[in-house]
Protein backbone atom coordinates (compact mmCIF):
# COMPACT_ATOMS: atom_id res chain seq x y z
CA UNK A 1 0.00 0.00 0.00
CA UNK A 2 1.36 3.39 -1.26
CA UNK A 3 0.79 6.20 1.60
CA UNK A 4 1.13 9.64 1.05
CA UNK A 5 1.99 11.96 4.57
CA UNK A 6 2.05 15.33 5.21
CA UNK A 7 3.31 17.09 8.07
CA UNK A 8 2.92 20.81 8.77
CA UNK A 9 2.87 21.47 12.80
CA UNK A 10 5.49 23.79 12.72
CA UNK A 11 8.40 25.76 10.77
CA UNK A 12 8.85 23.07 7.98
CA UNK A 13 6.05 21.91 5.38
CA UNK A 14 6.63 18.07 4.59
CA UNK A 15 5.65 15.71 2.38
CA UNK A 16 6.52 11.85 2.18
CA UNK A 17 6.19 8.92 -0.37
CA UNK A 18 6.42 5.36 1.77
CA UNK A 19 5.64 1.96 0.78
CA UNK A 20 3.48 0.24 3.58
CA UNK A 21 3.70 -3.69 2.42
CA UNK A 22 7.51 -3.11 2.07
CA UNK A 23 8.08 -0.41 5.08
CA UNK A 24 10.41 1.56 2.70
CA UNK A 25 10.23 5.49 2.67
CA UNK A 26 9.95 6.28 -1.44
CA UNK A 27 10.65 9.81 -0.92
CA UNK A 28 11.05 12.58 2.15
CA UNK A 29 10.98 16.00 1.13
CA UNK A 30 11.33 19.07 3.31
CA UNK A 31 10.14 22.29 2.50
CA UNK A 32 13.37 23.83 3.76
CA UNK A 33 15.92 21.67 1.43
CA UNK A 34 16.80 22.95 -2.38
CA UNK A 35 14.53 21.33 -4.70
CA UNK A 36 12.14 23.21 -3.03
CA UNK A 37 13.47 26.51 -3.37
CA UNK A 38 14.43 25.70 -7.08
CA UNK A 39 10.48 25.36 -7.39
CA UNK A 40 10.61 29.18 -5.99
CA UNK A 41 12.81 30.35 -8.40
CA UNK A 42 15.60 29.99 -5.77
CA UNK A 43 14.53 32.54 -3.55
CA UNK A 44 12.45 31.58 -0.80
CA UNK A 45 11.74 34.11 1.67
CA UNK A 46 12.53 33.42 5.26
CA UNK A 47 9.01 33.88 6.24
CA UNK A 48 7.70 31.21 3.32
CA UNK A 49 9.46 28.62 5.83
CA UNK A 50 5.50 29.36 7.55
CA UNK A 51 3.79 30.21 4.83
CA UNK A 52 2.47 25.69 4.63
CA UNK A 53 -0.49 27.58 2.31
CA UNK A 54 2.57 28.05 -0.57
CA UNK A 55 4.29 25.52 0.23
CA UNK A 56 1.95 22.83 0.22
CA UNK A 57 1.42 21.82 -3.15
CA UNK A 58 4.88 21.74 -4.64
CA UNK A 59 6.52 20.05 -1.71
CA UNK A 60 3.63 17.40 -2.21
CA UNK A 61 4.40 17.05 -6.21
CA UNK A 62 8.30 16.97 -4.90
CA UNK A 63 7.58 14.30 -3.23
CA UNK A 64 5.47 12.00 -5.64
CA UNK A 65 8.32 12.65 -8.53
CA UNK A 66 11.04 11.79 -6.21
CA UNK A 67 8.83 8.55 -5.81
CA UNK A 68 8.42 8.23 -8.94
CA UNK A 69 4.75 7.91 -8.10
CA UNK A 70 1.61 9.35 -9.63
CA UNK A 71 -1.29 10.49 -7.21
CA UNK A 72 -3.49 7.96 -8.48
CA UNK A 73 -1.22 5.28 -7.34
CA UNK A 74 -1.54 6.70 -3.21
CA UNK A 75 -4.01 4.38 -1.33
CA UNK A 76 -3.72 5.94 2.14
CA UNK A 77 -3.26 9.95 3.50
CA UNK A 78 -1.49 10.11 6.69
CA UNK A 79 -1.28 13.81 8.00
CA UNK A 80 -0.13 15.40 11.40
CA UNK A 81 -3.33 16.39 13.64
CA UNK A 82 -1.43 18.07 16.29
CA UNK A 83 0.12 19.35 18.47
CA UNK A 84 1.60 22.70 17.03
CA UNK A 85 -0.36 25.62 15.77
CA UNK A 86 -3.59 25.02 14.95
CA UNK A 87 -3.48 27.37 11.96
CA UNK A 88 0.18 25.20 10.59
CA UNK A 89 -1.58 21.59 11.02
CA UNK A 90 -4.64 22.93 9.47
CA UNK A 91 -3.24 23.82 6.38
CA UNK A 92 -1.61 20.09 6.10
CA UNK A 93 -4.39 18.27 7.95
CA UNK A 94 -7.47 19.84 5.90
CA UNK A 95 -5.31 19.35 2.55
CA UNK A 96 -5.16 15.39 3.64
CA UNK A 97 -8.65 15.09 4.28
CA UNK A 98 -9.46 16.91 1.18
CA UNK A 99 -7.69 14.89 -0.86
CA UNK A 100 -8.58 11.65 0.51
CA UNK A 101 -12.18 12.82 0.13
CA UNK A 102 -12.12 13.87 -3.30
CA UNK A 103 -10.27 10.14 -4.07
CA UNK A 104 -12.12 8.11 -2.02
CA UNK A 105 -9.42 7.17 0.11
CA UNK A 106 -8.54 6.48 3.67
CA UNK A 107 -7.32 9.13 6.06
CA UNK A 108 -5.30 8.93 9.06
CA UNK A 109 -4.35 11.56 11.55
CA UNK A 110 -1.51 11.31 13.77
CA UNK A 111 0.14 13.04 16.71
CA UNK A 112 3.66 14.81 15.43
CA UNK A 113 5.20 12.76 18.90
CA UNK A 114 4.01 9.24 17.45
CA UNK A 115 6.01 10.14 14.62
CA UNK A 116 9.00 10.45 16.63
CA UNK A 117 8.71 8.17 19.43
CA UNK A 118 8.33 5.36 16.48
CA UNK A 119 10.90 7.11 13.92
CA UNK A 120 13.79 4.60 14.91
CA UNK A 121 11.51 2.03 13.15
CA UNK A 122 12.19 3.68 9.78
CA UNK A 123 15.68 2.28 9.79
CA UNK A 124 16.73 -1.23 8.57
CA UNK A 125 17.91 -1.96 12.32
CA UNK A 126 14.85 -1.32 14.34
CA UNK A 127 13.32 -1.99 17.72
CA UNK A 128 11.35 -4.86 18.36
CA UNK A 129 8.46 -3.72 21.12
CA UNK A 130 8.83 -2.94 23.88
CA UNK A 131 11.09 0.13 24.41
CA UNK A 132 11.57 3.49 25.92
CA UNK A 133 11.90 6.41 23.85
CA UNK A 134 13.29 9.60 24.40
CA UNK A 135 12.36 12.24 21.96
CA UNK A 136 14.19 15.18 22.34
CA UNK A 137 14.60 18.35 19.78
CA UNK A 138 13.50 21.84 19.97
CA UNK A 139 10.33 22.10 21.43
CA UNK A 140 10.06 18.74 23.44
CA UNK A 141 11.91 16.39 25.98
CA UNK A 142 9.80 13.60 27.09
CA UNK A 143 10.48 9.82 27.81
CA UNK A 144 7.50 7.06 26.24
CA UNK A 145 7.23 3.96 27.26
CA UNK A 146 6.42 2.23 23.67
CA UNK A 147 4.29 -1.20 24.00
CA UNK A 148 3.27 -1.16 20.74
CA UNK A 149 2.95 0.55 17.36
CA UNK A 150 -0.13 2.32 18.51
CA UNK A 151 0.30 2.72 22.61
CA UNK A 152 2.91 4.56 24.03
CA UNK A 153 2.82 5.90 27.75
CA UNK A 154 4.77 9.40 28.95
CA UNK A 155 6.93 8.86 31.52
CA UNK A 156 8.61 11.75 31.84
CA UNK A 157 8.95 15.59 30.25
CA UNK A 158 10.60 19.39 30.23
CA UNK A 159 9.19 21.52 33.27
CA UNK A 160 10.68 24.69 31.29
CA UNK A 161 12.88 24.73 28.34
CA UNK A 162 13.64 21.56 25.44
CA UNK A 163 16.88 20.63 25.42
CA UNK A 164 17.28 21.81 21.87
CA UNK A 165 15.97 25.33 23.22
CA UNK A 166 18.77 25.52 25.75
CA UNK A 167 21.46 24.89 23.06
CA UNK A 168 19.89 27.52 21.18
CA UNK A 169 19.88 29.92 23.76
CA UNK A 170 23.29 29.11 24.84
CA UNK A 171 24.43 29.47 21.44
CA UNK A 172 22.73 33.13 21.21
CA UNK A 173 24.10 34.01 24.86
CA UNK A 174 27.58 33.26 22.91
CA UNK A 175 26.82 35.37 20.23
CA UNK A 176 26.81 32.37 17.75
CA UNK A 177 23.66 33.50 16.20
CA UNK A 178 20.31 31.85 16.34
CA UNK A 179 19.41 28.88 15.96
CA UNK A 180 22.95 27.59 16.97
CA UNK A 181 22.56 24.20 18.64
CA UNK A 182 25.10 22.45 16.02
CA UNK A 183 27.48 25.07 16.68
CA UNK A 184 27.45 24.59 20.30
CA UNK A 185 27.71 21.04 19.11
CA UNK A 186 30.52 21.68 17.18
CA UNK A 187 32.33 24.25 18.94
CA UNK A 188 32.24 22.05 21.83
CA UNK A 189 33.99 18.87 19.88
CA UNK A 190 37.33 21.20 20.55
CA UNK A 191 36.40 22.09 24.25
CA UNK A 192 36.84 20.03 27.81
CA UNK A 193 33.87 18.91 29.18
CA UNK A 194 34.75 18.87 32.22
CA UNK A 195 36.54 22.64 32.86
CA UNK A 196 33.50 23.91 34.27
CA UNK A 197 30.52 22.28 36.36
CA UNK A 198 27.54 23.34 35.42
CA UNK A 199 24.34 22.48 37.26
CA UNK A 200 22.13 19.11 36.50
CA UNK A 201 18.58 19.51 37.21
CA UNK A 202 18.00 16.07 38.43
CA UNK A 203 14.40 17.15 40.37
CA UNK A 204 14.49 14.56 42.71
CA UNK A 205 15.69 10.58 42.69
CA UNK A 206 13.50 8.89 40.63
CA UNK A 207 11.81 11.67 38.71
CA UNK A 208 11.89 11.29 34.74
CA UNK A 209 11.40 14.90 34.28
CA UNK A 210 13.72 17.25 33.08
CA UNK A 211 14.48 21.06 33.17
CA UNK A 212 16.92 22.79 31.38
CA UNK A 213 15.76 26.78 32.01
CA UNK A 214 18.50 26.67 35.17
CA UNK A 215 21.20 25.39 33.14
CA UNK A 216 20.65 28.09 30.39
CA UNK A 217 20.76 30.76 33.67
CA UNK A 218 23.68 29.08 35.18
CA UNK A 219 25.41 29.22 31.83
CA UNK A 220 24.20 32.96 31.51
CA UNK A 221 25.84 34.12 35.08
CA UNK A 222 29.04 32.43 34.18
CA UNK A 223 29.42 34.55 30.85
CA UNK A 224 28.38 37.47 32.34
CA UNK A 225 30.78 37.42 35.26
CA UNK A 226 33.76 36.70 33.19
CA UNK A 227 32.85 39.72 31.11
CA UNK A 228 32.18 41.95 33.67
CA UNK A 229 35.78 41.15 34.70
CA UNK A 230 36.92 41.20 31.34
CA UNK A 231 38.42 37.91 30.87
CA UNK A 232 38.12 36.04 27.60
CA UNK A 233 35.63 33.41 27.19
CA UNK A 234 36.55 29.84 26.60
CA UNK A 235 34.03 29.53 24.40
CA UNK A 236 34.73 25.60 23.05
CA UNK A 237 35.26 24.73 26.91
CA UNK A 238 31.68 26.50 27.35
CA UNK A 239 29.93 24.72 24.70
CA UNK A 240 31.44 21.36 25.43
CA UNK A 241 30.86 21.78 29.67
CA UNK A 242 27.42 23.02 28.63
CA UNK A 243 26.57 19.82 26.06
CA UNK A 244 28.32 17.75 29.15
CA UNK A 245 25.61 18.82 31.57
CA UNK A 246 23.02 18.33 29.02
CA UNK A 247 23.59 14.99 28.01
CA UNK A 248 24.49 13.48 31.07
CA UNK A 249 20.81 14.18 32.20
CA UNK A 250 19.47 13.24 29.04
CA UNK A 251 21.64 9.66 29.43
CA UNK A 252 21.21 8.91 32.94
CA UNK A 253 17.40 9.72 32.91
CA UNK A 254 16.81 7.55 30.03
CA UNK A 255 18.59 4.57 31.19
CA UNK A 256 17.00 4.68 34.22
CA UNK A 257 13.34 5.10 32.74
CA UNK A 258 14.69 1.63 30.73
CA UNK A 259 15.19 -0.20 33.85
CA UNK A 260 11.92 1.33 35.36
CA UNK A 261 10.36 -0.28 32.30
CA UNK A 262 12.13 -3.57 32.40
CA UNK A 263 13.00 -2.50 28.92
CA UNK A 264 16.14 -4.09 26.90
CA UNK A 265 15.66 -1.06 24.39
CA UNK A 266 15.78 2.38 23.88
CA UNK A 267 15.26 4.26 20.88
CA UNK A 268 16.06 7.87 20.19
CA UNK A 269 13.93 10.39 18.11
CA UNK A 270 14.05 14.43 17.54
CA UNK A 271 16.37 16.76 16.64
CA UNK A 272 19.03 16.43 19.25
CA UNK A 273 19.06 12.93 18.26
CA UNK A 274 21.25 13.65 15.77
CA UNK A 275 23.82 15.19 18.39
CA UNK A 276 26.99 13.37 18.23
CA UNK A 277 27.96 13.56 22.38
CA UNK A 278 24.40 12.28 22.96
CA UNK A 279 24.75 9.36 20.98
CA UNK A 280 28.01 8.72 22.14
CA UNK A 281 27.29 8.99 25.76
CA UNK A 282 23.82 6.98 25.31
CA UNK A 283 25.70 4.00 23.21
CA UNK A 284 28.35 4.15 26.10
CA UNK A 285 25.44 3.53 28.90
CA UNK A 286 23.86 1.11 27.08
CA UNK A 287 26.70 -1.42 26.60
CA UNK A 288 27.39 -1.22 30.10
CA UNK A 289 23.63 -1.60 31.14
CA UNK A 290 23.14 -4.71 28.10
CA UNK A 291 21.16 -2.06 26.02
CA UNK A 292 20.56 -2.32 22.59
CA UNK A 293 20.41 1.41 21.47
CA UNK A 294 18.23 2.38 17.77
CA UNK A 295 18.97 6.15 16.79
CA UNK A 296 17.35 7.05 13.23
CA UNK A 297 19.16 9.15 10.46
CA UNK A 298 19.26 12.51 11.00
CA UNK A 299 16.76 13.64 8.25
CA UNK A 300 14.05 10.94 10.08
CA UNK A 301 15.25 12.75 12.93
CA UNK A 302 14.35 16.19 12.49
CA UNK A 303 10.54 17.02 11.61
CA UNK A 304 9.89 15.05 8.73
CA UNK A 305 7.33 13.09 6.90
CA UNK A 306 8.52 9.58 6.45
CA UNK A 307 7.46 9.02 10.70
CA UNK A 308 4.03 10.91 9.99
CA UNK A 309 4.08 7.96 7.43
CA UNK A 310 5.04 5.28 8.86
CA UNK A 311 2.54 6.10 12.22
CA UNK A 312 -0.13 6.72 9.60
CA UNK A 313 0.47 2.89 8.20
CA UNK A 314 1.03 1.30 11.68
CA UNK A 315 -2.84 3.34 13.00
CA UNK A 316 -4.16 2.43 9.61
CA UNK A 317 -3.73 -1.00 10.62
CA UNK A 318 -5.01 -0.26 14.05
CA UNK A 319 -8.39 0.60 12.39
CA UNK A 320 -7.94 4.24 13.04
CA UNK A 321 -9.58 6.34 10.49
CA UNK A 322 -10.18 10.53 10.60
CA UNK A 323 -13.81 11.64 10.41
CA UNK A 324 -13.97 14.43 8.10
CA UNK A 325 -15.01 16.64 10.65
CA UNK A 326 -12.60 15.67 12.71
CA UNK A 327 -10.05 19.36 14.11
CA UNK A 328 -6.63 19.56 14.80
CA UNK A 329 -5.23 19.94 18.00
CA UNK A 330 -2.60 22.58 19.78
CA UNK A 331 -1.44 20.07 22.87
CA UNK A 332 -0.44 16.25 22.63
CA UNK A 333 -2.59 14.25 24.70
CA UNK A 334 1.02 12.16 24.84
CA UNK A 335 2.65 14.91 25.89
CA UNK B 1 8.87 35.50 52.92
CA UNK B 2 5.86 34.03 54.10
CA UNK B 3 2.81 33.11 52.16
CA UNK B 4 0.83 33.76 55.01
CA UNK B 5 1.80 37.46 55.21
CA UNK B 6 -0.03 37.96 51.82
CA UNK B 7 -3.17 38.75 52.55
CA UNK B 8 -2.21 41.89 54.49
CA UNK B 9 -0.14 43.37 51.61
CA UNK B 10 -2.80 45.71 50.17
CA UNK B 11 -2.25 48.40 51.04
CA UNK B 12 0.53 48.10 53.19
CA UNK B 13 3.10 49.88 51.36
CA UNK B 14 1.11 52.56 48.98
CA UNK B 15 2.52 55.61 50.29
CA UNK B 16 6.21 54.28 48.67
CA UNK B 17 4.69 54.38 45.11
CA UNK B 18 1.76 56.97 45.44
CA UNK B 19 3.48 59.97 43.39
CA UNK B 20 3.73 57.71 40.90
CA UNK B 21 1.84 59.18 37.90
CA UNK B 22 -0.36 56.49 36.14
CA UNK B 23 -2.64 58.64 33.81
CA UNK B 24 -0.28 58.80 31.00
CA UNK B 25 1.26 55.58 30.77
CA UNK B 26 4.21 56.49 33.07
CA UNK B 27 6.02 53.77 34.17
CA UNK B 28 4.85 51.76 37.80
CA UNK B 29 8.46 50.99 39.41
CA UNK B 30 8.87 50.81 42.29
CA UNK B 31 11.97 50.99 43.70
CA UNK B 32 14.14 48.44 44.92
CA UNK B 33 14.46 45.26 43.42
CA UNK B 34 12.64 41.58 44.01
CA UNK B 35 13.76 38.34 44.69
CA UNK B 36 12.71 35.49 42.98
CA UNK B 37 10.27 34.74 45.78
CA UNK B 38 8.91 38.15 45.82
CA UNK B 39 8.84 38.14 41.89
CA UNK B 40 6.62 34.42 42.24
CA UNK B 41 4.44 36.03 44.53
CA UNK B 42 3.89 39.35 42.34
CA UNK B 43 2.75 36.67 39.65
CA UNK B 44 0.15 34.85 41.58
CA UNK B 45 -1.18 38.17 42.68
CA UNK B 46 -1.50 39.70 39.35
CA UNK B 47 -3.11 36.58 38.11
CA UNK B 48 -6.03 37.51 40.63
CA UNK B 49 -6.70 40.57 38.88
CA UNK B 50 -6.48 39.46 35.03
CA UNK B 51 -9.94 39.56 32.78
CA UNK B 52 -11.11 37.75 29.82
CA UNK B 53 -8.86 39.41 26.84
CA UNK B 54 -6.45 40.85 28.73
CA UNK B 55 -3.01 41.15 27.00
CA UNK B 56 0.28 41.03 29.10
CA UNK B 57 3.45 42.16 27.21
CA UNK B 58 7.15 40.86 28.66
CA UNK B 59 10.03 42.12 28.07
CA UNK B 60 13.42 41.53 29.43
CA UNK B 61 16.80 39.72 27.77
CA UNK B 62 17.42 35.80 28.29
CA UNK B 63 17.42 34.54 31.74
CA UNK B 64 15.31 37.87 33.08
CA UNK B 65 12.74 35.17 34.07
CA UNK B 66 9.93 35.92 32.02
CA UNK B 67 8.83 32.19 31.33
CA UNK B 68 9.28 32.01 35.19
CA UNK B 69 6.63 34.50 35.75
CA UNK B 70 4.57 33.04 33.25
CA UNK B 71 4.44 29.78 35.22
CA UNK B 72 3.42 31.66 38.48
CA UNK B 73 0.63 33.39 36.43
CA UNK B 74 -0.66 30.58 35.25
CA UNK B 75 -0.41 28.97 39.11
CA UNK B 76 -3.00 32.01 39.61
CA UNK B 77 -5.16 31.58 37.15
CA UNK B 78 -5.64 27.83 38.13
CA UNK B 79 -3.91 26.34 35.67
CA UNK B 80 -3.69 22.65 36.86
CA UNK B 81 -0.24 21.28 38.29
CA UNK B 82 -0.54 18.68 35.39
CA UNK B 83 -0.59 20.65 32.74
CA UNK B 84 3.66 21.97 32.73
CA UNK B 85 4.10 25.77 31.59
CA UNK B 86 7.28 25.38 29.67
CA UNK B 87 8.53 27.44 27.02
CA UNK B 88 7.07 28.19 23.76
CA UNK B 89 10.18 29.55 22.04
CA UNK B 90 9.90 27.25 19.59
CA UNK B 91 5.79 26.07 19.04
CA UNK B 92 5.76 29.80 19.17
CA UNK B 93 2.39 29.31 21.02
CA UNK B 94 1.02 27.08 24.31
CA UNK B 95 -2.32 27.11 25.35
CA UNK B 96 -3.45 25.98 28.83
CA UNK B 97 -6.80 25.92 30.55
CA UNK B 98 -7.16 27.63 33.80
CA UNK B 99 -9.99 29.65 35.35
CA UNK B 100 -9.38 31.45 31.79
CA UNK B 101 -7.77 30.43 28.92
CA UNK B 102 -3.92 30.86 28.94
CA UNK B 103 -2.12 31.88 25.58
CA UNK B 104 1.81 31.73 26.33
CA UNK B 105 3.57 33.40 23.19
CA UNK B 106 7.14 33.35 22.25
CA UNK B 107 7.87 35.60 19.59
CA UNK B 108 11.58 35.29 19.57
CA UNK B 109 11.91 33.51 16.12
CA UNK B 110 9.76 35.47 14.27
CA UNK B 111 11.02 38.18 12.38
CA UNK B 112 8.29 40.83 12.52
CA UNK B 113 4.33 41.33 12.28
CA UNK B 114 4.35 39.65 8.78
CA UNK B 115 5.28 36.62 10.55
CA UNK B 116 2.76 36.76 13.68
CA UNK B 117 0.39 37.53 10.72
CA UNK B 118 1.03 34.41 8.87
CA UNK B 119 1.47 32.17 11.89
CA UNK B 120 -2.23 33.01 12.75
CA UNK B 121 -1.49 33.92 16.22
CA UNK B 122 -3.32 37.44 16.07
CA UNK B 123 -6.92 35.66 16.46
CA UNK B 124 -6.06 33.84 20.04
CA UNK B 125 -6.24 38.30 20.50
CA UNK B 126 -10.03 37.82 20.63
CA UNK B 127 -10.23 34.30 22.30
CA UNK B 128 -11.30 35.80 26.01
CA UNK B 129 -8.28 34.28 27.54
CA UNK B 130 -5.22 35.59 29.17
CA UNK B 131 -2.37 36.29 26.56
CA UNK B 132 1.05 36.66 27.31
CA UNK B 133 3.57 37.69 24.94
CA UNK B 134 7.37 37.36 25.16
CA UNK B 135 9.37 39.50 22.54
CA UNK B 136 6.40 41.39 22.23
CA UNK B 137 8.39 44.15 19.43
CA UNK B 138 8.02 41.61 16.81
CA UNK B 139 4.46 42.77 16.88
CA UNK B 140 5.05 45.81 15.57
CA UNK B 141 1.71 47.77 14.44
CA UNK B 142 0.04 45.35 15.39
CA UNK B 143 0.21 46.03 18.82
CA UNK B 144 -3.19 46.76 20.47
CA UNK B 145 -4.37 50.02 22.35
CA UNK B 146 -5.13 47.68 26.09
CA UNK B 147 -2.43 46.00 27.21
CA UNK B 148 -0.17 45.85 30.36
CA UNK B 149 3.68 45.95 29.93
CA UNK B 150 6.29 43.98 32.50
CA UNK B 151 9.78 44.97 32.43
CA UNK B 152 12.11 42.46 34.14
CA UNK B 153 15.36 43.21 34.26
CA UNK B 154 18.36 41.68 35.99
CA UNK B 155 19.94 43.30 38.97
CA UNK B 156 21.92 40.05 40.11
CA UNK B 157 21.56 36.27 39.63
CA UNK B 158 18.94 36.38 42.95
CA UNK B 159 17.23 39.68 41.96
CA UNK B 160 15.21 41.21 39.53
CA UNK B 161 13.66 44.71 38.78
CA UNK B 162 10.21 45.13 38.26
CA UNK B 163 8.39 48.08 35.59
CA UNK B 164 4.96 48.16 34.74
CA UNK B 165 3.40 49.69 32.36
CA UNK B 166 -0.31 50.43 31.88
CA UNK B 167 -1.72 50.97 28.32
CA UNK B 168 -5.31 52.15 28.02
CA UNK B 169 -7.81 52.36 29.82
CA UNK B 170 -8.63 49.08 30.87
CA UNK B 171 -5.06 48.85 33.01
CA UNK B 172 -4.90 52.28 33.81
CA UNK B 173 -8.19 51.74 35.76
CA UNK B 174 -6.52 49.23 37.59
CA UNK B 175 -2.93 50.75 37.72
CA UNK B 176 -3.70 51.36 41.51
CA UNK B 177 -4.62 48.01 42.24
CA UNK B 178 -1.71 46.92 40.40
CA UNK B 179 0.67 49.62 42.72
CA UNK B 180 -0.31 47.74 45.57
CA UNK B 181 0.22 44.41 44.27
CA UNK B 182 3.34 45.35 43.59
CA UNK B 183 4.48 46.70 47.08
CA UNK B 184 5.78 43.26 48.77
CA UNK B 185 7.61 43.17 51.67
CA UNK B 186 10.91 43.70 51.36
CA UNK B 187 10.51 45.37 47.33
CA UNK B 188 11.69 48.54 49.06
CA UNK B 189 15.02 49.25 49.89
Amino acid sequence: MLILAIESSCDDTAAAVFDGKEETVLANVVSSQNEIHARFGGIVPELASRCHIEMIWPVVREALDQAGVSLDEVQLISATQGPGLVGSLLVGFTFAKSLAMVRGLPCVGVDHMAGHILSSMLEQERPEYPYTALTVSGGNTSLFSVASAVEYSRMGRTRDDAAGEAFDKVAKLLELGYPGGPVVSRLAEDGDPKAITFPRAWLGKDSLDFSFSGLKTAVMNYVHKLRQKGEPLKIADICASFQEAVVEVLVTKTVNAARANSHTRIALGGGVASNQRLRTLMQQACDREGLSLFVPRPAYCTDNGAMIALAGWYHYQAGRRVEWDDDAYSRSPLN
Amino acid sequence: MQPGNTASLPGAYQGHCKDMRTDDNQPLSCPGPMNLDQLSLFGRQLAGMLLPGDLLLLQGELGAGKTTLVQQIAQGLEVGADQYVSSPSYALLHEYSGRLPVYHMDLYRLSGEEDVEGAGLLDYLNHQGVTLIEWPDRLGSLLPDQYLEIHLAMVDEERRRLTLICHGKSWQLRCRELERLKSLPGAME
